[in-house]
């Protein structure tokens, strides 16, 4: 006879007034396959952690915000923020689906070039260009986004030598009524920064003026601060007219979208608090239209959003190591995955989920990753099934800067694989060797040898 | 090792301590265990029947049993030995 599946015995006391037939059930049911591809098969071809994609998730997402946008305002163009994921295969499903490139340094602008986008269709963000990249740039016909008037000086010495007139946008920062303000990056609308610096660029002739760009804030959670953005942006570009008769070709109203993930702290959870993508459009586009454009010149309106468009896309999927009971009697697992490549369980509270079927009964649990390190605590807290060395569990909602913040520390970095929409998995990312963090090492001559006695 | 007499165990995965008022729930593999606790039956025998009806193994079932029992004496449902 086939015995019955063991699961670890496991004692839970009943707080008075919550107590229910099952003590506290876990939310969560099993995740078994993504997108009809199997946990266990992809862990035991590619090892364990392992980052997942879905593709039908990510040309989802972009489907669904275009679709947000286009209908609610005539011209309007993504552009993939590279930072938010910078995998060659994420950003060319992207640009398959027609998103130009929002890049924020060289390597990055290297990245999209390398990928295929056309230089035109980068835009260059951020406040660290180099001369030598400006050039390159001004070269490609990428448009510029201005950061500081260091640059907006430095670029014009460029353009000058170069006899060419680049294409500029300046970044504009300014209060839409959420704190923190983000007034580090860009020029402020405010005390009058940024219309001082568009009527330098005009005065001095040398740059084509052709945008304004504005990021207020990431995993912003007021749509109203978009619309106080797009009305304000959109009062400097009717006063470049008045006053100039130039016509701003677009305005890159940036990202910022909040994705479903929990912050930490937050009582509520991220997908019953956030905006959806429709709203933040609605926002955005009534800014745009009632902001008193001839309907002949309504700029074309450029977004940059990142996270909302890829976290609920990727997955990280590992194994427990071990279970442990803490001195004061609280439960903690050990799993295969730290937070060097988690970076994001510092801001959210991470829906997991095993991937195999398990009981009624939950035990509240301390999560930790592999390194020997205090700070690796994936979740500080969280109701799960008991679950043994061996198990495998997955993360939910990892795609946004997980991969490109990871850090190799310790121990090697897991491969990533996209799933296609037939549910067969395809290596983008293998995983990391030694050799690899060893290539970039030098040893001198005289540290070459030692003797240990 | 004994289950404290008092202590009420249900049929559906719940005890109760009257001295104290607390509660709790239990999956069944601990009430299998508790249920023969109370029957005063030595780990051994203990060990042997849940090995004989669930797939588990000896060491798994030690493990277990030991981080069991330790939570059952954390939550003084254990007479004293
Ligand atoms: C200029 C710019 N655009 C777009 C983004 C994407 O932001 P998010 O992922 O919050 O949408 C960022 C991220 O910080 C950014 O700096």
């Amino acid at each position: 006879m086939a015995k019955k599946l063991y699961e670890r015995p496991i004692i839970r006391p009943l707080t008075s007034g919550l107590m229910n037939k099952f003590g506290s059930r876990s939310e969560y049911l099993p995740v078994t396959h993504i997108d009809g591809a199997s946990v266990k098969d992809m862990l035991k071809e590619f090892g364990s952690p392992l980052f997942v994609f879905s593709e039908r998730q990510v040309r989802e997402n972009m489907r669904n915000a275009k679709r947000a946008f286009e209908t609610r305002y005539p011209k309007v163009q993504f552009a993939w923020s590279y930072k938010t994921n910078y995998l060659n295969a994420i950003c060319n499903i992207f640009h398959q689906e027609g998103s130009w490139a929002e890049v924020v340094s060289r390597f990055e602008y290297d990245k999209a070039i390398l990928n295929g986008v056309p230089g035109d269709k980068i835009l260059f963000n951020g406040p660290d260009k180099t001369d030598d990249d400006l050039r390159t740039a001004i070269k490609n016909n990428s448009p510029i986004h201005i950061d500081h008037l260091d640059e907006l000086y430095r670029l014009t010495e460029q353009a000058t030598e170069m006899k060419v007139k680049p294409r500029v946008a300046i970044r504009i920062n300014m209060d839409t009524g959420i704190y923190p303000l983000w007034d580090r990056f860009g020029f402020n609308y405010e005390n009058g920064q940024a219309w001082d610096a568009l009527n330098k660029i005009m005065a001095s002739g040398k740059l084509n003026l052709v945008g304004l760009h504005a990021h207020i804030g990431t995993y912003m959670i007021s749509t109203n601060a978009y619309y106080v953005a797009a009305t304000k942006l959109a009062d400097l570009a009717i006063n470049l007219k008045q006053k100039h008769d130039t016509t701003i070709q677009y305005i890159d109203m940036g990202g910022g979208f909040a994705s479903q993930n929990t912050l930490k702290g937050s009582y509520l959870k991220g997908a019953d608090m956030v905006p959806s993508v429709n709203e933040y459009a609605e926002a955005i586009c009534t800014g745009l239209i009632n902001a008193g454009f001839k309907s002949n010149e309504l700029p074309t309106l450029i977004l940059e959003p990142g996270r909302v468009l890829i976290d609920d896309a990727g997955f990280l999927l590992g194994t427990v190591i071990a279970n442990k009971r803490l001195s004061d009697g609280r439960k903690a697992t050990i799993l295969d995955f730290g937070v060097n490549i988690l970076f994001t369980s510092f801001w959210y509270d991470h829906k997991i989920s095993p991937a195999q079927e398990f009981g009624m009964h939950t035990e509240d649990t301390i999560l930790y990753g592999p390194l020997c390190m205090n700070i690796d605590v994936i979740r500080e807290n969280v109701a799960l099934p008991p679950l043994n060395a061996g198990d495998n569990l997955v993360v939910h909602h990892v795609g946004a800067y997980d991969i490109t913040q990871s850090m190799q520390f310790i121990s090697l970095r897991p491969a990533v694989v996209i799933v296609d929409s037939m549910s067969k998995a395809h290596l983008i990312k293998r995983k990391e060797t030694l050799q690899d963090i060893q290539h970039n090492e030098a040893m001198p001559e005289f540290l070459r040898s030692f003797k240990l006695s | 090792m004994r289950i404290k007499k008092n202590i009420a165990v249900s049929d559906n995965g719940f005890i109760f301590n009257p001295s104290t008022g607390d509660s709790y729930s239990i999956n069944p593999i601990g009430m299998e265990i508790i249920r023969q606790l109370k029957e005063t039956r030595p780990k051994e025998e203990i060990k042997h029947s849940i090995m004989n009806e669930y797939n588990c193994d000896e060491a798994t079932f030690e493990k277990d049993f030991y981080d069991f029992t330790m939570m059952l004496r954390n939550y003084k449902l254990l007479e004293h030995e």
